[in-house]
């Protein structure tokens, strides 16, 4: 039997790919668009800036000192995304990353702060408060049937409260940010292993950004390579049939939404315990890093690689946006993007089976 | 004591009215966890209505900021309803993204009017004191909104709709069984439509309710707390019935409105408790609840199941 040739839109990974490119150009269309009914004169220019980022800067070692601080929130961002995506692949919708990711912050400052512990026991106190709070949304999930997404949005109110309570004996006193940890407690600061050489001595730079991307090579190993991974993914594609073939779903649920936790714990050690963001006590909105692990995670087409790439771009038109003149555009438009492209991920479903319903349609016609 | 049952009041009002949203959105089917974001729209729509008003007459600005901040949440919702209905996208990113889309926009649109009036004004408030005198009854130091008092009659409307009309049960039929509704004529994208931009207009009521509790103006960085996923912690806790959503909403109104005032009360100022606490409270109660509650949930079976036709 000849083996019949595949169109090219009907491999996988190149609708993937075609779908997020797609979902990129609209959601800048859609930022384009707003940017010309706020102010029609500078439009092109300051979606440019946005697109630029630290390119604007004439000079080399300020794009690189610049690109390191993009890299910097790319991190955490990349772990956030990660955990997201590892709780997506048991039909999890882990929007508690954002409450994890809060626990993380507090856990780490605390140990850091407060206890004046090495950086090495802040990530893992990061870890575990991470996994602390994913638990208890496993832990309703698995046996009282709580959606994971009301749970979830819950504890990342109750965790802003509670790390707002826990750092406000470690803050500054004539400001609402805690104290720094190069004042307090340098140890507690991840090793930068001299790679702020690499961009004009940022010292934010440090083992985190290549970390993440190992955490990222590992996911896509568990998921792909191992017998657990295997399970979670059965459970996600069907839960009874998991049940069915002696899988244990409860247990399942639970420890994904632990590491998942986790991730988003280790994320955020990866941005406090560099020292570029301080914590505000008094801050009554929870982080946006989980939420925007939600657009990186859905634009990387559900992959860990991918993830890593459609990360540093959330982030780079993230940062992109407070380089536009404040006083004409708001900085939130690159927010704005982000939601816009995570809508039209909600399409990518549907885009695929369009593509492969031409294809198809296609072959049938050149057959008769 | 009076200004706990005014808060109760109010933010229970909050509560039911985007309850009821979700009520009507998953009884037809689709899971709308874009509530928050139809929040924030309504109350966008609301605040710019009330500060464009400005003094005008009571009842123009009572009607105005109602139909605005109705009409803006129903308009919101139609990116779910597009999405979720005639494309069978999942039905949680998309509310996600409606949240998130709806903190960005809003934000963004009252910088940018803000920075067009004044462009050292970068801050994202939007004020509307004057008009918000015209929507509070005064009745001796108590005060009562007429929000509250559209949200009492659209709950009996709502009550009335679901089980007495041949439109809700219809609506019901589709969020129970598409396939059956579907056999015996009803259509199942109309009826799902409908649902959604009723809850639509009953959440953006409920944001500019939100936003008038007690304050005069309001910062829209700051969105809408989570109100909007309180509200369906109350849909749940309430078994989408219109009168337990209503009872569970006052419980629910009650915490939210401690926070408000407890400083108020001698007995809880003496017990030192740190205002987080009371911050927390509501958040912990509704987890409490839903971890008692959800076990045996009525929730309507074919709920965030895209409809497909060929599965008939």
């Amino acid at each position: 039997m000849k083996t019949e040739k595949k169109s090219f839109f009907s491999i996988p990974a190149v609708q993937t790919i075609l779908a997020s490119v797609l979902c990129i150009v609209v959601g800048l269309l859609v930022g384009y668009i707003v940017l010309l009914v706020i102010n029609p004169k500078g439009a092109t220019e300051a979606i440019v800036t946005l697109l630029k980022n630290y390119l604007i800067y004439p000079s080399t070692p300020a794009k690189m000192k610049y690109l390191g601080n993009t890299l910097v929130k790319t991190a955490p961002l990349l772990m956030c995304a990660l955990s997201i995506q590892f709780c997506y692949k048991t039909g999890l919708f882990n929007i508690g990353a954002a409450g994890q990711y809060v626990a993380g912050a507090g856990a780490c400052l605390f140990c850091a702060l407060q206890l004046k512990l090495p950086w090495i026991v802040c990530l893992l106190a990061a870890a575990i408060a991470g996994a602390l709070f994913g638990s208890i949304v496993g832990l309703l999930k698995a046996y009282a049937n709580v959606n994971e997404v009301i749970s979830g949005i819950m504890l990342n109110w109750i965790g802003l409260y509670i790390v707002n309570m826990l750092l406000s004996g470690v803050k500054e006193t004539s400001s609402p940010y805690t104290v720094t940890l190069s004042s307090t407690n340098k140890a507690a600061l991840l090793p930068t292993l001299g790679l702020e050489k690499m961009f004009s001595n940022n010292t934010y730079v440090t083992v985190a950004i290549p970390l993440s991307i190992i955490f990222a090579i590992v996911i896509w190993v568990i998921l792909n390579k191992t017998v657990f991974g295997y399970e979670l993914q059965a459970t996600g594609f069907n839960k009874d049939a998991a049940r069915y073939s002696g899988m244990k779903e409860k247990k399942n649920i639970i420890l994904t939404l632990m590491i998942g936790g986790a991730l988003a714990g280790i994320g955020a050690a990866f941005l406090y315990l560099t020292g570029y963001e301080q914590w505000s006590v008094t801050q009554t909105s929870v982080p946006g890093m989980g939420f925007n692990g939600i657009a990186a995670t859905f634009l990387g087409g559900l992959h860990p690689i991918g993830t890593i790439f459609s990360s540093y771009f959330i982030q780079h038109i993230t940062s992109g946006g407070a380089f536009l003149d404040k006083n004409v555009y708001p900085s939130q438009i690159s927010d704005l993007i982000s939601a816009v492209i995570i809508y039209l991920c909600g399409f990518v479903l549907f885009f695929k089976m369009f593509l492969n319903k031409r294809s198809n349609a296609k072959k049938g016609g050149t057959s008769k | 004591m009076s200004l706990l049952i005014q808060y109760t009041l109010i933010f229970a009002s909050v509560l039911m009215l985007v309850a009821l949203g979700g009520c009507f959105s998953e009884h037809s089917g689709v899971i709308n966890l874009g509530l928050e974001g139809i929040m924030v729209m309504g109350a966008l729509g609301g605040a710019l209505a009330m500060n464009a008003m400005g003094s005008a007459s009571a009842v123009v600005v009572i009607v105005g900021t109602i139909v605005v901040s109705a009409l803006s949440g129903l308009v919101y919702s139609i990116l779910l309803a597009v999405a979720s209905i005639n494309f069978s996208a999942d039905q949680t990113l998309i509310g996600t993204a409606m949240n998130m889309l709806a903190a960005a926009a809003a934000t963004v649109a009252v910088k940018s009017i803000n920075i067009a009036e004044n462009p050292d004004n970068v801050s994202s408030t939007v004020v509307y004191g004057a008009a918000k005198k015209s929507l509070i009854i005064k009745i001796g130091s108590f005060q009562l909104s007429w929000l509250t008092i559209v949200a009492v009659v659209l709950l009996i409307a709502s009550y009335v709709i679901l089980y007495k009309t041949r439109f809700g049960l219809r609506l019901m039929a589709c969020g129970e069984h598409p396939q059956a509704a579907d056999s015996v004529g009803i259509n199942v994208a109309k009826m799902r439509w409908a649902g959604v931009l009723i809850s639509g207009f009953l959440g953006g009521l409920g944001g500019i309710t939100y936003i008038t509790a007690g304050v005069s103006e309001w910062k829209f960085e700051t969105g809408v707390a989570g109100f909007g996923f309180l509200a369906l912690a109350v849909m749940i806790f309430g078994q989408w019935k219109p009168i337990n959503i209503a009872l569970a909403a006052l419980l629910f109104g009650f915490f939210r409105a401690l926070s408000n005032v407890y400083s108020g009360f001698d007995f809880l100022a003496a017990l030192n408790i740190p205002g987080s606490i009371y911050n927390m409270m509501p958040y912990i109660i509704s987890l409490l609840v839903l971890a008692f509650t959800s076990k045996n949930s009525r929730a309507p079976k074919a709920e965030g199941i895209p409809y497909d036709k060929s599965v008939r």
